[in-house]
C-alpha cells in the first residue's frame, strides 16, 4: 500500500481537500471519509448502481472511479441533490407511487432518472426502462419507478 | 367504539384502511438518510473478514497467521477453535420433523470446512482493507476431500457420507398418502409423467448481510445491530449460544436493504461477529461483500420432482403424485431448519384442487455446497410449478383448455371450509371468481385469436395460467411446536403522549414492505387521529413487546390485529377520561379528526391534545377515582386455524423467438386474495416486487456449480437477475375474502407473486412452443433450454 495523496474537490458544492490511498475508491471516500452515506455499495463492481452519483455533471458508479480521480472535479450525492431541491418533484412521485420499498438502490435510481429526464425531457416508458436498466432494484418490480418517472416527465413538461 | 352507528372499529369516517396512503418513512431512504447497518459506525469499532475455504469440502491440516497478525491496523485473527471457547454450536432441527438430522454446526470451521465458502478465520483489523490485506497472508494448508455435489447420487453407496456421525447423507424423508392413488391412476383415461427441475438460486439483497455487535464489557451486555427480520429470534440465539442471559443481549434493526428471507436466520459469519465482540470487548462490524454474498447468504430451490397427473376425459383430474429431491448444503440452517421447503411442496402440492388422492415423498440430501433455506415463498414456486405444469399437461394429453380443466377441478368458491389433499385447512378461499377475473383482465379470448393470427406469421406467442394457494398469518404450527424458540404471536403498544399524538411500539419488522404505514393506518383509523400523529416504533428488542417479526407474510395479518386490539382498548381509556371530564358518558362520545366529538351528531367536544394536557398535567382537576391509563398493549396470535391460506391466479403472456431461445415477457396479470386490504397500493406492490422474483427464477437466476463444488457465478455480472428492460408491466386485480379469525381481516400477501409467477411463465412458453411439440420442464428457461427443446442445438 503506498502512501496518501493529497486531493481536493467541490463535493455537494462544498470545498473538500483530504489525504487518501490511492486504491481507496469514491464510494467509499464519500461514505467513509465524509459521512456521505446515501451513496450506497451493493456490488463493488459495477453492475447494481445503488452507488451512482454525478461527476462534473455526468452519472457514474462511485464503487468503479478512484478518489484521487476526483480531483478538481464537482461530485453531486443524493444527499447534494435532495438538500438543493433539484429533485424535490421526482421524489414526490417516488412517495406517491411507493416506488422504493427497502430504499437501497433508491439514491442510484433517483441519480439515474434524474440523469434521464435531463437528457431526454419526455421519454416513453420503453425508454426509461432502457435509462434505468443499469440499476438493480430487488423489491419493487420496477413498474412503481417507470411509472414515477413518467409521470415526473409529463410534470415537468406541462406549460 | 362506534358499534352504535352500526360501524365497526375500523369501517369509519376518516378511516385509512382500504387506502393508498404514501408510506411514513419514504423521506429519509429518498435522501440518503436512511440507517443501514453499513453506514454504522461505533468508536473503537473493529472490521471483520472472514478468510473462506476455496474448497468444498476439505480437511483443515493448519492455519498459520504470523505474518498477518504482524500486517498493519491488525487488531486480532481467531480461528474457529479459538472462537469456540467464546460460543457454542448448534444443530439446524426441529422435533416436528420427524428424522431430521444435521451435523453441529461451528461459528467457524475448526476441522473441517463443508463447502465453498465456509470461514476459517477471522480477521479483525482497523478498516475491513486493511482486515482483507492481512487475510491474504493467512496460511491456510488444506488437505482435500472428495466433494458431495450431485443431488441425485448423493444417497448411493458409493458417494462419500459428509457426516460420518449421520450415517448417511439423508437429512430429511416425508412420505405422504391421501385417498385411493393408485386405484385413481387406473380408472384415469390418461395419465401424464414429467420431471421438473428448479435452478438453485439465491436473495440478492442489494445491501449485502451486515452485522455491528457491540459487548460492552462495563454493562456485561451485547447489542447487535443488524438488519433481520425477527428481532427476538436473533437476540434469543445470540444469547444462547454465548451464554448470557436474554435479557443480556439487545438487537436493533434500523432500515433494512432488503430481505426476502434472505435475513430471517441466523448465520455462521453472523454468529462469529458477536462472539468477536465479546472476546475482543469492542464493537466489531461484518458486511458481506457480494462474493460473500452469494457464496453464504442462504440458497434455496434447487429441486428435482417427479410428478404425475391422472385425468378423465371429461377433464376431472383422478390424483396427483410426487417424487421430490432435493439438495440443502451441508448442514440444516438455524434455527428454521433446511427442510421446511421439501415440506412446504408435499404440503401444497394439488392444493387448488379437488381431488383427494395424492401420493409424495421429498427427500433433502447433504452436499457440499453452500446452505439451502427458506426464501421468498418457500416451496411454493415448486408446488405451484409441478402441480400447474401437471395440470397443464394433463389438458394438452386430453385435448382441453387450460381454463376449462381449471374450471372443472378447482375447489368450488362454496366449498368452504375444506381440505388440501395433504391435510391443511382452507377456511375460505376464491379460485373461481379469483380465475374469472383474471380472464376478464387478460381478454383471455382475445388473446387466443392474436395468438393464433400470430402463428400463421411464424411469431410464437404463448399464454400460461397458475392458480395458486400461499400460507400466511402463521401460528405456532410452523416452527414452535418444533421446539424453536420463534414467537409465532406478535405484540404491539399504543400510547396517547401530552400533545395527543400516539406513539406505537411493534414487534414486528419494516424492510420495505409498509409494516410502518399499515400499523399506523390501523391506529389511527381507531383512536380518530391523522396518521401524521402516530409514530411507529419497532425493530428493537429493548423497546418493543416481544414478538415473531416480519416473514412468512404474517406483518400485517398478525401484527395488524395486535395493533387494533391495542388501539381499541387505548381508544377505550381515552374515552373513559373525556367522559370523565365532559362529564358525559363513553359510549355518547366518539373520536375523530384529533378530537372527542359526540357520538350521535359529530359535534367536536374536546381535542385530543387538550384531554392529554388534562391527563398528564392537571390530572389534579380530574374527579376523584379517575386513574387515566392512555397506554394500552396487547398481542395477537392465530389459534383456530395454523395457517390463514390465501389464493390467486396468474397469467403470463409472452414470445418466444424460436430462432435464438430468447424469451421476451409481454404481459403478467395477477388476482389475488389477501382479505381484507389495508393499502391497496403496497399489496399491489408487494405482488408485483414477488411476481418478478419468480420471473428471475423462471428466467434467468441460477447459483451455478461445477462438479467440485465450486460457484461458478458469485459476481452481479454473471448471476443474472431481472432488470428494468426485461420486466413487462403487471397487472393486479383482487377478490376480498377476509379470514373470520380476526376482527381485521387481513391474510398475508408478500410471497403471492413469487408463488405462481414461474409457473405461469413456463406453461406459457409450453403453450408456445406446442406447434413444435416441444415441453420444457425446467427453469431457468434460458435460450440453452429453449432450443435444447426445440432441438436446434
Amino acid at each position: 500500500m503506498s502512501g496518501q495523496v493529497a486531493i481536493s474537490l467541490q463535493v455537494n458544492g462544498e470545498r473538500v481537500e483530504a489525504q487518501v490511498v490511492p486504491r481507496l475508491n469514491l464510494a467509499d471516500f464519500l461514505r467513509e471519509h465524509l459521512a456521505l452515506t446515501g451513496t450506497h455499495v451493493g456490488c463493488e463492481h459495477g453492475v447494481c448502481g445503488a452507488c451512482t452519483v454525478r461527476v462534473n455533471g455526468d452519472i457514474v458508479r462511485s464503487c468503479l472511479m478512484l478518489a484521487v480521480q476526483a480531483q478538481d472535479a464537482s461530485v453531486e450525492t443524493i444527499e447534494g441533490l435532495s438538500d438543493s431541491g433539484e429533485i424535490a418533484d421526482l421524489q414526490a412521485a417516488f412517495r406517491e407511487r411507493n416506488a422504493l420499498q427497502c430504499g437501497f438502490c433508491t439514491p442510484g435510481m433517483l441519480m439515474a432518472a434524474q440523469d434521464l429526464l435531463r437528457q431526454q425531457p419526455a421519454p416513453d416508458r420503453d425508454e426509461i426502462r432502457e435509462h434505468l436498466s443499469g440499476n438493480y432494484c430487488r423489491c419493487t418490480g420496477y413498474q412503481a419507478i417507470i411509472d414515477a418517472v413518467e409521470s415526473t416527465a409529463k410534470a415537468r413538461q406541462a406549460p | 367504539m362506534s358499534e352504535a352507528d352500526g360501524l365497526s372499529a375500523l369501517d369509519r369516517p376518516n378511516s385509512y384502511i382500504g387506502k393508498s396512503v404514501p408510506r411514513p418513512n419514504l423521506d429519509r431512504l429518498m435522501q440518503g438518510r436512511g440507517l443501514y447497518v453499513s453506514d454504522m459506525v461505533l468508536p473503537r469499532m473493529g472490521h471483520v473478514v472472514f478468510l473462506r475455504s476455496p474448497h468444498a469440502h476439505a480437511k483443515i491440516v493448519s492455519v498459520d497467521s504470523a505474518a498477518a497478525r504482524r500486517a498493519a491496523g491488525v487488531i486480532a485473527i481467531v480461528t474457529g477453535r479459538e472462537l469456540a471457547e467464546v460460543i457454542t454450536p448448534w444443530v439446524g432441527v426441529l422435533s416436528h420433523l420427524k428424522g431430521l438430522k444435521s451435523a453441529p454446526q461451528h461459528a467457524i470451521a475448526i476441522d473441517r470446512v463443508c463447502w465453498q465458502g465456509e470461514a476459517v478465520a477471522a480477521v479483525v483489523a482497523t478498516s475491513r482493507a486493511l482486515a482483507e490485506d492481512a487475510a491474504e497472508l493467512v496460511d491456510v494448508h488444506y488437505e482435500q476431500l472428495d466433494a458431495v455435489t450431485d443431488m441425485r447420487t448423493a444417497l448411493d453407496a458409493a458417494t462419500p457420507v459428509i457426516h460420518p456421525s449421520l450415517g448417511d447423507n439423508l437429512a430429511f424423508e416425508r412420505n405422504f398418502e391421501a385417498g385411493a392413488v393408485d386405484q385413481a391412476f387406473a380408472e384415469s383415461d390418461a395419465v401424464v409423467e414429467a420431471e421438473f427441475v428448479f435452478g438453485r438460486h439465491t436473495g440478492v439483497t442489494l445491501e449485502p448481510r451486515a452485522v455491528l455487535a457491540d459487548w460492552n464489557a462495563g454493562e456485561q451486555r451485547l447489542t447487535i445491530y443488524q438488519g433481520t427480520q425477527a428481532p427476538h429470534m436473533v437476540q434469543n440465539l445470540a444469547a444462547l449460544h454465548l451464554g448470557l442471559e436474554e435479557a443480556q443481549v439487545r438487537l436493533v434493526c434500523k432500515d433494512v436493504g432488503g430481505s426476502f428471507g434472505i435475513k430471517v436466520h441466523i448465520y455462521a459469519d453472523e454468529m462469529a461477529t458477536y462472539a468477536l465482540s465479546k472476546l475482543l470487548r469492542r464493537p466489531i462490524k461484518f458486511v458481506a461483500d457480494r462474493v460473500e454474498s452469494f457464496n453464504t447468504d442462504i440458497h434455496a430451490r434447487d429441486h428435482r420432482c417427479k410428478g404425475k397427473i391422472g385425468v378423465k376425459n371429461d377433464g376431472t383430474i383422478t390424483a396427483f403424485e410426487i417424487d421430490d429431491l432435493t439438495g440443502i448444503g451441508p448442514y440444516s440452517m438455524y434455527p428454521r431448519t433446511s427442510a421446511i421447503e421439501a415440506n412446504q411442496v408435499v404440503n401444497l402440492i394439488g392444493g387448488p384442487y379437488i381431488s383427494k388422492n395424492y401420493r409424495a415423498r421429498a427427500r433433502v440430501v447433504f452436499q457440499n455446497k453452500n446452505v439451502m433455506c427458506q426464501y421468498r415463498a418457500v416451496g411454493h414456486p415448486i408446488a405451484c410449478s409441478v402441480t400447474e405444469g401437471l395440470v397443464d399437461l394433463a389438458a394438452m394429453k386430453i385435448g382441453i383448455d387450460p381454463v376449462e380443466i381449471r374450471r372443472r377441478n378447482l375447489i368450488p368458491d362454496d366449498g368452504y371450509p375444506c381440505a388440501a389433499p395433504s391435510g391443511l385447512r382452507f377456511e375460505l378461499l376464491s379460485h373461481h371468481a379469483s380465475l374469472n377475473k383474471l380472464l376478464a383482465m387478460m381478454d383471455y379470448n382475445g388473446l387466443r385469436a392474436e395468438q393464433a393470427a400470430l402463428r400463421a406469421r411464424n411469431i410464437h406467442r404463448g399464454i400460461g395460467i397458475a392458480s395458486f394457494i400461499e400460507v400466511t398469518n402463521p401460528s405456532a404450527a410452523f416452527y414452535g411446536v418444533g421446539g424453536a424458540k420463534i414467537s409465532s404471536q406478535d405484540g404491539v403498544a399504543v400510547r396517547m403522549d401530552a400533545t395527543g399524538s400516539v406513539i406505537c411500539q411493534t414487534s414486528i419488522t419494516e424492510q420495505g414492505q409498509g409494516s410502518e404505514a399499515l400499523t399506523a393506518q390501523i391506529v389511527a383509523s381507531v383512536l380518530g387521529v391523522s396518521m401524521e400523529r402516530v409514530r411507529v416504533i419497532l425493530g428493537d428488542t429493548d423497546n418493543t413487546p416481544y414478538g415473531g417479526g416480519t416473514w412468512a407474510s404474517r406483518g400485517a395479518g398478525i401484527g395488524g390485529e395486535a395493533a387494533l386490539q391495542a388501539a381499541k382498548i387505548l381508544r377505550n381509556n381515552i374515552l373513559k377520561v373525556a367522559a370523565a371530564i365532559l362529564q358525559s358518558q363513553p359510549s355518547e362520545l366518539d373520536i375523530a379528526n384529533n378530537s372527542i366529538v359526540n357520538a350521535n351528531d359529530g359535534a367536536a367536544r374536546i381535542e385530543l391534545k387538550e384531554l392529554a394536557r388534562i391527563v398528564y398535567f392537571r390530572p389534579d382537576t380530574l374527579p376523584p377515582g379517575i386513574q387515566p391509563e392512555l397506554m394500552a398493549t396487547r398481542h395477537f396470535v392465530p389459534r383456530e386455524y395454523p395457517f390463514a391460506f390465501t389464493n390467486g391466479v396468474q397469467a403470463s403472456w409472452l414470445e418466444v423467438d424460436t430462432d435464438n431461445g430468447f424469451i421476451k415477457l409481454l404481459k403478467h396479470w395477477v388476482v389475488e386474495d389477501c382479505g381484507t386490504i389495508i393499502n391497496p397500493q403496497l399489496v399491489d406492490e408487494q405482488i408485483r416486487g414477488g411476481v418478478v422474483q419468480g420471473l428471475g427464477a423462471a428466467l434467468f437466476e441460477k447459483c451455478i456449480y461445477d462438479e467440485r463444488g465450486q460457484l461458478t457465478n458469485a459476481n452481479m455480472a454473471d448471476y443474472l437477475v431481472p432488470m428494468s428492460g426485461e420486466m413487462p408491466d403487471i397487472d393486479v386485480g383482487h377478490v376480498v375474502s377476509p379470514t373470520a379469525e380476526t376482527e381485521l381481516g387481513a391474510k398475508g400477501a408478500g410471497e403471492a407473486g413469487t408463488a405462481g409467477a414461474a409457473a405461469a411463465v413456463a406453461n406459457a412458453v409450453n403453450d408456445a412452443l406446442r406447434p413444435f411439440g416441444a415441453v420444457i420442464t425446467e427453469i431457468p428457461l434460458t435460450p440453452q433450454v429453449v432450443l435444447t427443446a426445440l432441438g436446434n442445438i
